[in-house]
């Protein structure tokens, strides 16, 4: 029917205008409110959640330049125990490093430092390259057909061919952006390292 | 069946079954609209057997998919061990794993050789869009599908292939991060991760398919098929209104289509009895191992029909850009009704930088495919950027190149 049909009937098309967006608007609030259900129902569980409890490592079995790998949050961390030699090489490469300072980097505040560690000796670092998401591989030796004859030690990520240094921290013209991340970690003794926790002397929670 | 409209009220009339039933269901109707009264041009050739080989992929996908979801448990404590159960121990369980593992293979060789019928012919062009955007759609839908199911068999390369895509949302800046932990719904791909994704692949998905296919259908029989001439078979019609260059989908295309089925399901046999895995890239290696959320295989790369669109992605060297490269690479192909200027449809009576500009397309593509299978060095990523660069070169000169060119003179109908 025509507009000038319902009018000549009586049809009070104003009438039913208001009344079809006031449903409309009631309608739309509905559904925005309960989509809330469905879309955090996809959030992380609280049984996720609580699987972040913090993990401990004993260091005294550790060899010097030896990794290991813990499983914290379903995510590898790794704890490399660095020699003097390897220490020592860390700052030949700052010029061709990304982001050699780590101050675009996720780290917490006690391991922005040119190790990228409350221990020198001792890299904690989250396995997880910071482009897609693998994890890299551990490549101490210095110089190997693959990853460059200049290459002094570090991880490099087999996915995309992302390359870090000994303390995580990324080189310039690879896919990853930023160092690899620090997990807030802390000494209990000089031999066990407790992942997931800050150092608590500081007063950080 | 009845062929002509007349026959339709007929049958409403029939005290027969048919005619009770039509009485009370569009069934006849129907029925002449999309197969026995659906005029088709006359000169389909073998591109034309894609459509319908898709249609009969799906089928396979759903029946076998079926069957799977029997004996699958979708928790990353059992996910692996049932896919072994499959194959070993349910009776005929390898063969219908085997034919849906290689029917997501045959599903994209389908596909891209469709959409290359389309790009040939220009099929994308008016009045036909619409039924391009819906393909285009049903193509998206089909990757998410097909990635949600390879996470499925719970291997090293399904784990880690989906912690690279997902974290793919992570590139995003400012909601990227938590947008990938609502995906996962975890820290890290998990349980959770599997189980929605199962939820996924078997429901949401294939229903959304379901309903895209009805329509890209519906849209081509309101605008009527193109053809290799890529001339309008509807200007000439005959006294009863019917295309004279065209013939009824029943029975002559149903009958050449089943003969192309047949063809179709001799290969696909062949390969599920004898070469199921594809040579590793229907199904890769590192799959034949469970997932280990600690150790990243040393080469990872997606199935083969990922791989053009991954190789854009690692070729370029910064994160967010490399996500929006690849995503612009799917995106881009929506536009090809509009990037296209040229009011020739048909290859056949295009100029030739038309000629040359699909070629370089094509050639990108494939090189891209094959780069993305291949680990990254300094070399393979130079070629991977060179071909990136001519993949889009292809959609930022076809528009300028299409409004002047030289074309040969169209028929005014098929031969």
């Amino acid at each position: 029917m025509s507009t000038k049909e319902h009018k000549s009937k009586g049809v009070d098309l104003q009438r039913r205008k208001i009344l079809t967006g006031a449903t409309g608007v009631v309608g739309a609030a509905g559904a925005t409110f309960l989509a809330v259900p469905f879309v955090s129902s996809w959030q992380p569980s609280e049984k996720a959640k609580a699987a972040g409890a913090p993990v401990d490592i004993d260091l005294s079995k550790l060899q010097p330049g030896q990794m290991v790998t813990v499983s914290w949050r379903g995510k590898p961390v790794w704890v490399v125990r660095r020699t003097p030699d390897m220490l020592e090489r860390l700052s030949a490469s700052d010029s061709q490093l990304r982001d050699p300072a780590s101050q675009e980097s996720i780290q917490p505040d006690y391991c922005q430092n040119p190790s990228r560690a409350i221990n020198e000796e001792y890299l904690v670092v989250v396995g997880i390259c910071t482009h897609l998401g693998c994890a890299p591989l551990y490549r101490p030796a210095i110089g190997s057909p693959d990853v460059g004859a200049d290459w002094q030690g570090g991880f490099f990520c087999p996915c995309h061919g992302s390359r870090f240094d000994l303390a995580g921290r990324v080189f310039q013209s690879v896919p990853a952006p930023t160092n690899l991340e620090i997990p807030p970690h802390h000494f209990v003794n000089a031999n066990l390292v407790r992942i997931g926790e800050d150092p608590k002397k500081e007063g950080v929670a | 069946m009845s062929h002509k409209h007349s026959e339709t009220q007929a049958s409403e009339k029939q005290s027969s079954l048919l005619g009770w039933l039509d009485r009370r269901y569009p069934l006849v109707s129907t029925w002449n609209e999309h197969v026995g009264e659906y005029y088709a041009p006359k000169n389909f050739n073998f591109w034309y057997f894609f459509g319908s080989l898709a249609l009969l992929v799906l089928v396979n996908q759903f029946i076998t998919g079926i069957w799977l979801t029997m004996s699958y448990k979708p928790s990353a404590a059992e996910a692996f061990n049932s896919i072994e159960y499959i194959m070993r121990d349910v009776e005929w369980g390898w063969l219908i794993r085997y034919m849906h593992s290689t029917g997501a293979s045959a599903f994209f060789i389908v596909i891209y050789l469709h959409m290359m019928r389309g790009l040939l012919y220009g099929s994308y062009k008016e009045p036909r869009e619409l039924v391009w955007l819906l393909g285009m759609l049903l193509f998206l839908v089909l990757m998410a599908e097909a990635f949600m199911g390879y996470l499925l068999p719970w291997g090293q390369m399904s784990y880690w292939g989906a912690q690279v895509i997902i974290s793919l949302f992570g590139a995003i800046p400012v909601i990227g991060p938590d947008l990938a932990l609502w995906v996962r719904g975890d820290f890290v791909i998990s349980d959770v991760t599997l189980n929605r994704f199962f939820a996924l692949h078997v429901i949401a998905l294939p229903l959304i398919l379901i309903i895209l296919v009805f329509m890209h259908i519906v849209a081509l029989h309101k605008v009527g098929s193109n053809n290799p001439d890529g001339v309008e078979i509807k200007k000439y019609k005959n006294e009863s209104g019917l295309p004279i260059d065209g013939i009824p989908f029943h029975p002559y295309y149903s009958v050449k289509d089943s003969m192309g089925a047949v063809f179709f399901m001799i290969l696909f046999a062949f390969v599920v009895f004898y070469w199921p895995e594809g040579g590793g890239f229907f199904i890769e290696p590192p799959n034949f191992e469970p997932a280990n959320p600690l150790k990243t295989p040393d080469h990872i790369a997606p199935v083969w029909y990922f791989t053009p669109f991954y190789a854009i992605l690692r070729a370029v060297p910064d994160k967010f850009l490399g996500v929006v490269a690849m995503g612009g690479a799917i995106a881009v192909l929506f536009a090809m009704p509009w990037l296209d200027r040229c009011k020739v449809k048909s290859i056949r009576y295009r100029g030739a930088s038309f000629k040359l500009l699909l070629t370089m397309f094509v050639v990108s593509f494939i090189a891209l495919g094959y780069l993305g299978t291949q680990p990254s060095t300094p070399e393979l990523t130079k070629a991977a950027q060179l071909f990136t660069a001519l993949y889009f070169a292809f959609f930022l000169i076809l528009p300028f190149t299409s409004v002047n060119e030289k074309t040969k003179p169209i028929p005014e109908r098929v031969h």
